[in-house]
């Protein structure tokens, strides 16, 4: 907001941020919930390097093995990819298309609620010592058979966090529908607007089956169904369709919203438009559409017979063609460009060949006669790595670099930002490229260690070390936002100099209302556009200043969450305790009272006044411009 | 928004669901949603075709006994009546006659709420026959199936009823104007669902 430090005490501060239904706070939420569990899953994965890293080693035994790597793969693709992800979408997108907030801000903030407290509710059972322990996949013949409340954990967190997801899926859908402008049509969204829309309406069909299984999955292990029971005429593999038609999905709903953060870099970087736009946008719309037709590569020795093998097949390989696309068109976005190597660019160009990698291996597992041989072996666990953690965690933390400026006024330091590419990157080749040759030399996964003299110990020494140089460029960088938070040097509008599209046309950090006035956009880069013609300012607007509606904040989306989470302790203690059943009833009803308030109250928003907003104008241009 | 601006029916527009932005985001932020809802349904469907008269070894249920079509005949037929009457609702919403389409609305909400009686007495009855949730794949599928569409009706239920009352004493305006539509839009997606349940699991489990 304004410029002036207010000092506030500790509660008030927690309140706010408590009960905010502004898009760039729930975006900052996201962040920090998403980092938080990201250095949980990275020290899960740290255990399981070390536990690998010489041969019948007994670090850990073999049930916490399987917790570890179970709840590695779980948190980090729903609690820390995703919800990483949904910050920048949050913040960003509706810089990007001039709107003041997204289309449900109260939703925004439930959604949010929902995620952090279905991913304290997953991890809470390391302290009940029962965690989930069946493989982030939880095929149905393991998890049936797993004692405990591991799975209960996995099934009913993972249902409450899906459920945030779906709400802020459709949420962005609505708001890059309806909200958008005036001049910025389909065609001149910026791409990450573009991916967060495709990715979004993954989101929207995509969830839905993994809200079904889940269920299917709680029912079965806590309400006597017999889904997946054989004996009782169930069939085990339904889970595994249900899992990957929403599982293959999924991974495209993450590499998307990556794709877009590299479009937008290479673009600035280069100080050129993207190259072949309306292919990019193809593209990025028939991989959403095509990552719903492949998910049964993932069970190619299941048995499903020759003839949908190799229509699985060839649908997967055929993904390969719209990603080429995009691959060639960021090359040639370089080409010829005015190049800037700065940290976010860095993370940009070595994206490239690193995920050309994965996706390459990628067609290789789409052959199904090859993949019989790959199946369940370290090649598998190399390829998802180097798609996910050679796309996404690259472009997440390029976007933390590049973005960091808009979201907090003050630049991560460039030096600081380029050692820990290189700790990363380097780290991430040593870990993961060895991996392909342990798979070829039989190393199946999941496998808790490893007989001597098989080939296979220097190898997973070399994986290993690579894991601490990862793990080294991830302080290197919290040291870069402890020190950059510290000095606090306060930047301008556009920190890098190149902003292209909105979001650089405005404060760092955007004033709660974002635009004092609506922009006019006048093509594809407006910003660009607008500096190119000799505007400064880089922007034009839609209408004169005018008193602004906002909506208010309100704590029931976190009372609404608080009430699942309850519900969901009720769910799994119900068949051994008599207050289980109570427990259930009385935490729905609560969410459920909730939401009635909620419905009850009319709840207006209130408006901003145009004497307000004149006065912050003035302040800005009186604080000095840097 | 002003809660309190008087209309007429000349002034009302001719889409008051959508003359707002929240309006407009509303309607499509639910169709979305229904898009979603549609997929949830569709893989309890596939489910459900999965695991149709599936059971342990001597299991002694089938489709063809345990169903009773002039039960659901008559569910069907206060169902879909249902959905009529609330688009009756709708039509004086739109002609700004906050009393008749209350009373339309309160007509659609008891149609529903015989609807929800009697899927309650077809459950219980199959119950007491020994078809329970658990007694094996093909009632864990259909109990879920068809009770996932009853739940539905009954959020419903509760739903039209809070916005009935809610709104008794300050007629209609551009604010609830939205949240009686997507109301409708739920009731009518709810009504689709039945056919197709009525269509896969009474009539091809019976006839087919």
């Amino acid at each position: 907001m304004s410029s002036v430090a207010q000092k506030r005490g500790f509660g008030a501060a927690l309140w706010d941020w408590m009960t905010t239904v502004d898009h760039k706070k729930i975006g900052i939420l996201y962040l920090i919930g998403g980092g938080f569990f990201f250095v949980v899953g990275g020290i899960e994965a740290m255990i399981i390097r070390l536990q690998l890293l010489k041969p019948n080693n007994d670090l850990v035994s073999a049930g916490l093995f399987n917790d570890l790597i179970t709840m590695h793969g779980t948190t980090m693709i729903f609690l820390a990819a995703m919800p990483i992800l949904f910050g920048f979408m949050n913040y960003i997108m509706p810089l990007q298309i001039g709107a003041r907030d997204v289309a449900f801000p109260f939703i925004n903030s439930l959604g949010f609620w929902m995620f952090f407290l279905g991913g304290v509710f997953l991890n809470v059972s390391w302290f009940f010592g029962q965690v989930p322990d069946a493989g982030w996949t939880s095929y149905a013949s393991l998890s049936l058979a797993s004692p405990g409340h591991g799975i209960d954990f996995y099934a009913i967190g993972l249902q409450i966090a899906g459920g945030g997801t779906l709400m802020g899926g459709i949420n962005f859908l609505v708001t890059i529908i309806n909200m958008r402008a005036p001049g910025m049509t389909y065609m001149r969204m910026p791409l990450f607007t573009w991916t967060t829309f495709v990715a979004s309406a993954m989101i929207l069909f995509a969830f839905p089956p993994l809200t079904v299984g889940l269920f299917f999955l709680t029912f079965d292990r806590m309400f006597d169904a017999n889904f997946f029971d054989h004996q009782m005429g169930g069939n085990t593999i339904i889970w595994e369709h249900i899992f990957w038609i929403f599982g293959h999905p999924e991974v495209y709903i993450l590499i998307l919203p990556a794709f877009g953060i590299f479009s937008e870099i290479f673009s600035i970087f280069s100080r050129k438009r993207l190259f072949g736009y309306p292919a990019m946008v193809f593209a990025t719309v028939l991989i959403g559409f095509l990552g719903f037709m492949v998910w049964a590569h993932h069970m190619f020795t299941v048995g499903l017979g020759p003839t949908a093998n190799a229509i699985f097949a060839v649908a997967t390989m055929a993904i390969a063609v719209p990603t080429g696309v995009k691959i060639f068109n960021w090359l040639l976005t370089i080409w010829g460009g005015s190049i800037s190597v700065t940290t976010p660019m860095l993370y940009a160009l070595g994206f490239i060949p690193s995920f050309v990698m994965g996706g390459v291996t990628g067609v290789m597992q789409g052959a199904a006669p090859l993949d019989y041989q790959l199946h369940d072996s370290y090649f598998i666990v190399a390829h998802f790595h180097y798609v996910i953690v050679g796309g996404v965690v690259l472009a997440i933390l390029a976007g933390v670099h590049l973005y960091w400026p808009k979201m907090f006024g003050t630049m991560l330091s460039e030096t600081l930002g380029k050692i820990t590419f290189v700790f990363f990157f380097v780290g991430f080749h040593c870990t993961f490229l060895i991996q392909h040759w342990l798979g070829f030399w039989g190393m199946p996964r999941r496998v808790w260690t490893y007989m001597d003299g098989q080939g296979w110990n220097t190898a997973n020494m070399i994986s290993s070390f690579g894991a601490l140089l990862m793990a080294i460029g991830v302080i290197v960088l919290v040291i870069n936002i402890i020190m950059t938070t510290v000095k606090n040097v306060r930047v301008g509008n556009d920190p890098w100099g190149d902003g292209r599209t909105l979001e650089w046309a405005i404060p760092s950090p955007p004033p709660f209302y974002n635009f004092t006035q609506t922009p006019l956009v006048r093509g594809l880069d407006t910003v660009w556009i607008e500096k190119q013609e000799g505007n400064a300012t880089g922007l034009t607007f839609a209408e004169p200043v005018t008193d602004i509606h906002m909506p208010h904040g309100s704590i029931i989306p976190f009372f609404m969450s608080v009430g699942l989470f309850i519900a969901g302790f009720g769910a799994m203690f119900h068949q051994e305790t008599s207050w289980g059943l109570p427990l259930l009833i009385f935490g729905l009803a609560w969410t459920f009272v909730a939401m009635a308030m909620r419905s009850l109250k009319d709840d207006l928003g209130y408006h901003v006044t145009k004497e307000e907003i004149q006065r912050d104008v003035n302040n800005a241009s009186k604080g000095g411009q840097n | 928004m002003d809660l309190n601006k008087k209309f007429t029916p000349e002034t009302w527009p001719e889409h008051p669901e959508r003359a707002t932005l929240e309006g407009k985001n509303k309607f499509v932020g639910f169709w979305l949603f229904l898009g979603g809802e549609t997929i949830l349904f569709a893989t309890l469907f596939a489910t459900y075709m999965a695991l149709k008269n599936k059971g342990p070894s001597g299991f002694g249920f089938s489709t063809q006994e345990l169903y009773q079509l002039p039960l659901v005949f008559v569910m069907t037929l206060l169902l879909l009546t249902s959905s009529l009457t609330s688009v009756y609702a709708m039509h004086h919403m739109k002609n700004y006659n906050f009393k008749k389409m209350q009373l339309w609305l309160a007509i659609t909400a008891i149609l529903g709420l015989c609807f929800l009686g009697l899927e309650v007495y077809e459950f219980n009855h199959y119950v007491h026959e020994g078809f329970t949730f658990g007694n094996s794949a093909f009632s864990s599928s259909f109990f879920t199936l068809v009770g996932t569409h009853g739940f539905h009706v009954a959020v419903g239920l509760v739903w039209i009823t809070l916005l009935i009352f809610r709104n008794a004493k300050r007629g209609l305006n551009l604010y609830n104007a939205s949240k009686y539509y997507t109301f409708s839009l739920y009731w009518h997606f709810i009504d689709v669902v039945w056919v197709f349940i009525f269509t896969v699991v009474y009539l091809m489990g019976v006839i087919g």
